[in-house]
């Protein structure tokens, strides 16, 4: 495969209408999930906030203003052909361009401090992202972003349990953390599960499935059961939506793994709202 | 549906009912995390605060900016808790009403009690939906802070619900 040149503008036109778009429209499966609930909810209040989001969603898209105020955390999970060489400026340089194009031109809201304990002055343009690259072979960039709101991205938990934890150890973390949050991080959440790998592997592998449709499975079966057990007991808690009582606390659960060591099964649960805003792309 | 003003006169509050949906009218200051840390040092040093909330309704928000030919940018609610270290002192000087989404600690709902103020809820993430109800926003003071500078909103018919009343009721406790 020979070497292709990409040039850092394409980069950061991309990376702008990626942030642009996952604020003003939210995805398909959230959508849907949204409307199946209300369907399925007895509870009026339930109905009449699930036909407030609704309603919500469908003015953000035909004005394209921003669903949710907090137009968050700009991250990025990108996997970086091998064969790409960026033309006239940097990747990051131009990642981060979009970032600052996308929030400045599309009306998003700045979020982003610069130092997170003394200073917390706004850097005024939502930069710097949180950029997660993988080098893959290929002469592509695939790109999935997703604008992280902290209502929820501050119900999230992390917690090192070892082998003899089990099945069972994992999903009483997953329940309590989310137990926790209830009416906090602006359900029917979205939740992310990451088991396995180290420490901030699986904070990583968590967000990565936040990102990911709520309308896959895991392709290991045992991890696809996994998440559809955790969504039954989850929307058994009674949370639903804003937090008012109701059958639909979560819309949706994802779980993503990675190999471990001998000694330990980390698992990570980042909690989403239900604006869980998510586009990719490939260049 | 309940019609409120805002201020709240004294007949409405005692009237508010955990779990009661209501529409408000009136005016209101939005301030969350860095305009609180501000009002709560100037009390702690026994200065006057930048605006009189007694009486008054704090609307916990940071808004979107505002596109061209909007009054406001999306704005819904912030999550409260990270207010509750501040909230007892605004409510010893009077602040009626406080607006967010969320749990709030045992010591605010206590000093809610004492004082005679309502905890209210707007639906979380709704906020394209709830922008519609803003008719004016204007800048009041800390405006270095930028989305989380104090505004004042002229809000008409702001849908709302009674998450915990001025008898300490709580619609989160089920």
């Amino acid at each position: 495969m020979d070497i292709r040149e990409i040039s850092a503008e394409e980069i950061t036109q991309a990376v702008k209408k990626l942030f642009m778009d996952c604020n003003y429209y939210i995805g398909e499966d959230i959508s849907q999930a949204i409307e199946n609930a209300q369907k399925n909810e007895e509870l009026q209040i339930a109905k009449d906030v699930l036909q407030q989001l609704i309603d919500n969603n469908r003015i953000a898209a035909e004005e394209q203003i921003p669903l949710c105020q907090d137009t968050g955390m700009a991250v990025l999970f990108v996997e970086y052909g091998d064969k790409v060489v960026v033309k006239d400026g940097s990747f990051k340089a131009a990642v981060e361009e979009g970032v600052r194009r996308a929030y400045i031109d599309g009306y998003l809201r700045k979020s982003v401090v610069t130092d997170p304990v003394f200073d917390r002055k706004n850097t005024k343009d939502n930069t710097p992202a949180v950029i997660h690259t993988e080098i893959v072979e290929g002469d592509k960039i695939h790109i999935v972003a997703g604008g992280k709101g902290f209502g929820s991205e501050n119900m999230s938990a992390i917690k090192m349990l070892t082998p003899s934890a089990g099945v069972e150890g994992v999903k009483k973390f997953v329940l309590d953390t989310v137990t926790h949050a209830g009416p906090n991080p602006c359900p029917p959440m979205v939740v992310g599960v990451g088991i396995g790998g180290t420490f901030e592997k699986a904070a990583q592998l968590a967000k990565r499935a936040t990102l990911r449709p709520i309308n896959t499975s895991n392709p290991d079966e045992r991890y696809a059961s996994l998440e559809e057990e955790l969504l039954t007991e989850i929307n058994k808690m009674n949370i639903g939506p804003a937090g008012l009582g109701g059958k639909t606390s979560a819309l949706g659960l994802n779980i993503e793994t990675y190999p471990t060591h001998i000694a330990g099964m980390p698992v990570a649960v980042n909690i989403c709202c239900h604006a869980a805003r998510h586009k990719e792309v490939t260049i | 549906m309940k019609k409120i003003t805002f201020p709240i006169t004294n007949e409405q509050l005692k009237d508010l009912k955990s779990g009661d949906r209501v529409l408000a009218t009136g005016y209101l200051y939005t301030a969350r995390d860095a305009a609180h840390k501000r009002m709560y040092e100037l009390i702690q040093n026994g200065e006057d605060l930048p605006i009189d909330i007694n009486g008054q309704t704090i609307y916990y928000v940071g808004a979107a900016p505002a596109k061209p030919g909007y009054a406001v940018g999306p704005c819904g609610p912030t999550s409260s808790y990270r207010m509750d270290k501040y909230a007892p002192s605004l409510l010893d000087l009077g602040l009626k009403v406080m607006i967010g989404k969320g749990m709030r600690n045992d010591e605010v709902i206590a000093s809610m009690v004492k004082n005679g103020a309502v905890y209210l809820v707007a639906i979380g993430g709704a906020a394209a939906l709830i922008a519609k109800s803003i008719k004016k926003s204007e800048l009041i003071c800390y405006k270095d802070l930028g989305t989380e500078a104090i505004y004042r909103y002229e809000v008409e018919d702001m849908p709302l619900i009674v998450a915990i009343d001025s008898e300490g009721n709580n619609v989160y406790v089920r």
